[in-house]
């Protein structure tokens, strides 16, 4: 299974392709479950790319777990859920939870 | 310090409004990211896993108030609050958005700082001892040298598209501070039989995947002939050095391949052709940037003495930062004041945007507005009458910046690894942040002595682990992290890479295996005196190895 992401041009934001456009979190990521999908989705990215809305566009692997999407790289989960540090901050204060599980 | 005379003015804003021009081509759709990612780079722009980030030259590590206040402002208005200082002696923001680079290089170039040369393959920000101008130990301050290099290697034509990166260092000391050796180019700033100031030059250290221990190619080079010198280098690289390849690209791999003596005489005959032409720098040239650099004019301050004992008695805190965290200064009434930034479980380097506020305003009241960025992400006052020592460190202490472990193995280097990089394999800060906690007793670390804990999350080794007493790379491994350990590396005047001590281990386990290994070493050190440096010198990795892995052994 596979995903797209990619970083936003103007601020550099990680984001996931999902439902028609750029998300800031990967839990419902549109997800390529076969070779056909993950062309549409590299067509996608590449349009995307072209038209100067994103930047560093990938497909990843991922699992869905308990319904949501995770990454199975950990350089992904951590693209995904914000450093591991500074908890305090930024979209990791708010991912805490799901990282420790 | 250095001020910018009228040329670095108009330079710095001619390129505030060429790179502004280019980042609104590039949110208008103007240009490819194909086309736009040579300029960012060269503007220190680059984009890591969750942002894009801004490294921030500091030359030579020398800041004043005003410049701090200035980075602190900009970590409030376009970051997270807070920067990073890196063992490059510069700062890097982790959260800045492409829009607002403009406003942030405007900010910048308003108080004489920018990012130029920051990232690419060039000559970067020329590094010097971080105690330069202060320590009772030099010959003289090589930080004009630095700036001669700088002023020399700022957009030359014919060494900004080299094979790789460019890395000069300069000390003015016997010892070194500035890890010259593990440079493109080392200098240090020495006198000869006469009296006289020159250079012994080092090429070809270097990190990073093939790390290696510069060479001496020169024992004495009268200062005139610096810029010549040095160009003869550049050109040698230049013309001689791998673009087959970037991971050989570095000159450290041509010193290798090629053989120190024919570099060297290479080198020389290409200074031939230039010692007596235009680069030989004329004599008032260099008096006229030293006079930039001028010490403060530090009046007596006798009473310093009695105060500090004084103060000593009535605090064992103020005791404790005053052994650890302050070193003799060429003015007996004076000192140099590290300003840790490895608090106990903190990020290594890290400072909030209020804290490098806090401390822009010490260095102005108590230490004549000098301040430096140390290649050990640390914060120096190079400049403190030991009088106001006392006041200083309540002063820290309020802003949680006094802890006391200045060279002890909380004193940890890390670079920002996995969770900001986006070459990294392995975090590097989370490992950091739990060995702190684990050797959080400053009395045991003090115990332990002297003990320089590098961690890298590749093999980039921005973390400098192979110059660690103990370093720490991490890699990925079967979709895991794991730390491999290295020890007896050591980026002093006796620079040495330290040697991999056997398997890695997973993040759950290194804690344990570091304190394994101080362990060891204190059980074997002759006395207390004797540093882990010069422990594992004498007796080399077997009692570690032991120690990590005999178990294992009769296990299997």
């Amino acid at each position: 299974m596979k995903i797209l992401t990619a970083n936003r041009l103007t601020d550099g934001i990680a984001v996931w392709y999902a439902d028609g456009g750029w998300a800031e979190t990967v839990d419902h990521a549109d997800i390529a479950r076969d070779k056909p999908a993950e062309d549409r989705l590299e067509v996608i990215g590449a349009k995307a790319y072209a038209a100067n809305e994103v930047v560093d566009v990938n497909l990843i692997d991922v699992d869905v777990v308990n319904g949501v999407v995770e990454p199975v790289r950990l350089r992904e989960k951590i693209r995904a859920a914000g450093p591991t540090i500074r908890n305090d901050l930024g979209k990791q204060a708010a991912k805490q939870a799901t990282w420790a599980a | 310090m250095y001020r910018y005379d009228e040329f670095d003015h108009d330079f710095v804003q001619a390129r505030v409004a060429e790179f502004s021009d280019q980042v609104q081509r590039r949110l208008a759709g103007e240009i490819t990211e194909d086309q736009f990612r040579p300029l960012r780079l060269m503007n220190g722009v680059y984009l890591q896993l969750h942002a894009y980030m801004l490294r921030i030259a500091v030359p030579y590590g020398t800041l004043n108030g005003k410049q701090l206040r200035m980075l602190g402002h900009i970590a409030r208005k376009y970051d997270k609050g807070y920067g990073h200082f890196t063992t490059r002696q510069n700062i890097q923001f982790n959260w800045p958005a492409l829009s607002d680079i403009p406003a942030i290089l405007a900010d910048l170039a308003s108080v004489e700082m920018h990012a130029i040369q920051t990232s690419g393959n060039c000559i970067r920000n020329v590094t010097a001892d971080h105690f330069a101008g202060a320590a009772a130990d030099e010959v003289a301050d090589p930080r004009p040298y630095a700036e001669i290099l700088r002023q020399w290697s700022s957009v030359h034509p014919e060494f900004s598209f080299l094979p790789r990166k460019f890395k000069i260092a300069v000390t003015g000391a016997e010892r070194d501070r500035a890890a010259i050796q593990t440079h493109d180019i080392g200098l240090h700033l020495k006198k000869n039989a006469a009296g006289e100031l020159g250079f012994a030059v080092y090429i070809g250290g270097g990190q990073g995947r093939t790390p290696m221990v510069a060479r001496k190619i020169r024992d004495f080079l009268p200062e005139a002939d610096l810029l010549s010198y040095c160009t003869a280098i550049l050109r040698v690289y230049n013309l001689y050095g791998r673009r087959d390849n970037k991971y050989k690209a570095r000159i450290k791999i041509l010193v290798h391949e090629t053989g120190v003596e024919e570099i060297t005489r290479q080198v020389e005959a290409e200074w031939r052709e230039l010692r007596d032409a235009d680069l030989k720098l004329p004599e008032a040239d260099i008096r006229a940037i030293q006079a930039y650099f001028a010490p403060p004019a530090l009046t007596d301050r006798p009473e310093g003495d009695q105060a500090v004992k004084l103060a000593r008695l009535d605090s064992k805190g103020f005791s404790e930062w005053l052994d650890q965290n302050v070193v003799t200064h060429r003015h007996p009434d004076y000192a140099a004041v590290t300003i840790s930034l490895k608090g106990i479980g903190e990020v290594p380097g890290d400072a909030s945007d209020s804290q490098m506020e806090a401390v822009a305003d010490i260095a102005e009241k108590y230490a004549f507005d000098e301040l430096r960025v140390s290649h050990e992400q640390n914060l120096i006052l190079p400049h403190v009458a030991r009088a106001d020592l006392k006041a200083v460190y309540d002063t820290l202490v309020g802003i949680g910046l006094a802890t006391a472990n200045s060279n002890l193995i909380s004193d940890i280097i890390a670079c920002p690894g996995l969770d900001y990089c986006a070459l990294a394999t392995a975090r590097s800060i989370p490992i950091a942040q739990e060995i702190s906690r684990r050797f959080a007793s400053l009395e045991r670390q003090r115990e332990i002595g002297e003990l320089k804990l590098k961690i890298s999350g590749c093999i980039n080794a921005c973390g400098h682990h192979h110059v660690g007493h103990i370093g720490i790379l991490g890699v990925e491994k079967k979709g895991s992290e794991l730390y491999q350990v290295t020890l007896g590396g050591s980026a002093d005047e006796n620079t040495s890479v330290g040697e991999i001590i056997g398997r890695g281990f997973s993040s759950e386990e290194i804690t344990d295996a570091i304190e394994q290994i101080v362990e060891t070493y204190l059980g074997l050190r002759l006395d207390p005196q004797e540093k882990f440096i010069d422990a594992y010198r004498r007796v080399g990795p077997a009692p570690f190895k032991e120690a990590l892995y005999a178990g294992e052994a009769k296990a299997a």
